[in-house]
């Protein structure tokens, strides 16, 4: 088979995905010139682990803290009446006012684009902010939305088949990136 | 997070508690607490339920239990409609299930039943494509207003199980007494109900309560007081000898209460009998989280209107009695 993907197997260990996150922790400051004015948002679940770790960063960086928000997308979905049963809602956790924010929106893996669709409406209900960026550890391609990142991990060539696992210490006790083909071999 | 709680829900009706396992009573309430951060945002609107029909049919008058679903339905950007039987064709001898055949022929979604009779909800159940929910049926089931009682329960005390819930008043004639009794003992809680024997049904004790009759017990031991309306027709049937004397032997007053523990919550269903079930000072005291109970029964129907639509084709009897 003629495959112009990645081959499956790991894509990233822990310290890989530390030195991504640091350098997009580098990038958010640089493109925002500072931290003023600035929050990140987390799509649960895994995003809202790697948004925590890259104020975590950040801080690290501009001895600034940024505020964290969390943002569950499922009453935002498209698929409501397709996806059976119906998936669990979790709570969306933003203590501050998003008015006149810079956002950037964090998540793990950027796909279709249909969930940073949901997350965009979402956002949209609790105010306007200044602008809204996208940072995430792995774009995989196959985008159904007009929709691109600010801020990449990794660029990963795949078939639209294939699966892209992140395990995040916090989450799943292991950390690592993997891709795992339709069938389940490795 | 535990895996229970993340049991998926299945039923397409919500006729009663009795029907439910503890793991579907707490996807709910999890639902639920997530769902009630909507109603503090700015914009108190998810589009969760967007193109859906929910009609609220009322065939026995209700402000806050219709008000509440109204605003559950709308919060999750559904549209409803609301039938009262005085303004509907039931008044012109049109059955309960032509009314809803006609209104299913208008393609809506679920309906929010209430209705005098006991059974009601379940019946519309069998004969409806749509899912059904149970706003009260007689003195048989207020699931939701359980629920909401629940709900509010865990938000003040983390859990359930293990406390002590005394339920005073009229028993006998309370949909609401008998939806908490099958939820708090599901959960775990230890439930105490107490009345007048006139007030309490034979055989109470079957539903694994205990029973008293003396207003004082109740209220010494218990984490939770559940107050129930005590309504003056109950007089004129001649069940308690009069108002005033119910209030002296089963009404909730500063002097009952100096021997509660000081962490008791009291809670009611509306509406309240000030100076009958319960005196002013108890109603509006730090210990009441009446208004909370009000405030959480939007969460806790979005979470069941939510859940219920959702739920996946192919299931229309279950939780139904055929």
């Amino acid at each position: 088979m003629n495959r112009a993907a990645a081959k499956p197997g790991l894509l990233m260990d822990a310290q890989a995905i530390r030195r991504s996150l640091v350098r997009i922790a580098h990038e958010i400051i640089e493109r925002n010139k500072g931290v003023q004015d600035l929050a990140l948002i987390g799509i649960r679940t895994r995003g809202a682990v790697l948004a925590q770790r890259l104020a975590q960063e950040i801080a690290a960086i501009d001895q600034h803290e940024v505020e964290v928000g969390i943002l569950d997308i499922t009453l935002y979905r498209d698929d409501f009446s397709r996806v059976a049963p119906n998936p669990i809602v979790h709570e969306t956790d933003i203590k501050f006012d998003i008015t006149n924010k810079r956002l950037v929106l964090v998540d793990d893996v950027l796909f279709t684009g249909r969930t940073i669709r949901a997350a965009l409406n979402a956002l949209h209900d609790f105010g306007r902010s200044k602008c809204i960026q996208l940072a995430v550890l792995v774009d995989r391609g196959h985008r159904e939305l007009p929709i691109r990142a600010d801020f990449v991990g990794k660029n990963v060539p795949t078939q639209f088949s294939d699966r892209i696992r992140v395990q995040l210490e916090d989450t799943d006790e292991i950390e690592c990136v993997k891709l795992e083909l339709s069938g389940g071999a490795v | 997070m535990s895996a229970a709680i993340e049991t998926l829900w299945t039923r397409k009706h919500l006729l009663g508690l009795e029907d439910l396992s503890a793991d579907e009573i707490n996807t709910i309430l999890k639902t639920a607490a997530s769902l009630k951060e909507v109603s503090l945002r700015p914009i108190k609107k998810v589009p969760a339920l967007r193109g859906k029909t929910i009609v609220n049919l009322f065939f026995e008058p209700s402000t806050r239990t219709r008000t509440s679903f109204e605003l559950a339905a709308k919060r999750l950007s559904a549209d409803t409609i609301n039938i009262a039987s005085s303004s509907s064709s039931l008044t012109k001898g049109e059955t309960i299930i032509d009314t809803v055949n006609n209104l299913e022929a208008l393609k809506v979604d679920a309906f929010v039943v209430r209705h005098a009779s006991a059974g009601v909800p379940n019946l519309i159940a069998q004969h409806a494509r749509a899912s059904v929910i149970n706003a009260g049926d007689g003195a048989h089931e207020h699931p939701t207003q359980a629920l909401l009682d629940l709900f509010t329960i865990q938000e003040h005390r983390k859990k359930i199980a293990g406390l002590k819930v005394s339920i005073i008043g009229d028993i006998s004639h309370s949909r609401v007494a008998r939806s908490n009794i099958w939820g708090l003992t599901k959960l775990g809680a230890e439930v105490t109900v107490c009345a007048p024997p006139t007030l309490l049904p034979v055989e109470i004790e079957r539903m694994g309560v205990q029973v008293t009759h003396d207003a004082n017990e109740a209220v010494e031991n218990a984490d939770v007081l559940m107050l129930l309306r005590i309504q003056h027709e109950r007089q004129e049937t001649q069940l308690i000898p009069g108002i005033r004397e119910y209030r002296l032997r089963y009404g909730i007053d500063a002097q009952r209460l100096e021997k509660a523990k000081p962490d008791l919550l009291i809670m009611h269903p509306g509406p309240v009998n000030r100076g009958v079930e319960l005196d002013s000072f108890a109603a509006d005291g730090k210990s009441s989280v009446i208004l909370d109970q009000v405030t959480n029964g939007v969460a806790v129907r979005m979470a069941v209107l939510y859940l219920v639509i959702g739920a996946p084709e192919g299931t229309p009897l279950e939780g139904a009695v055929v």
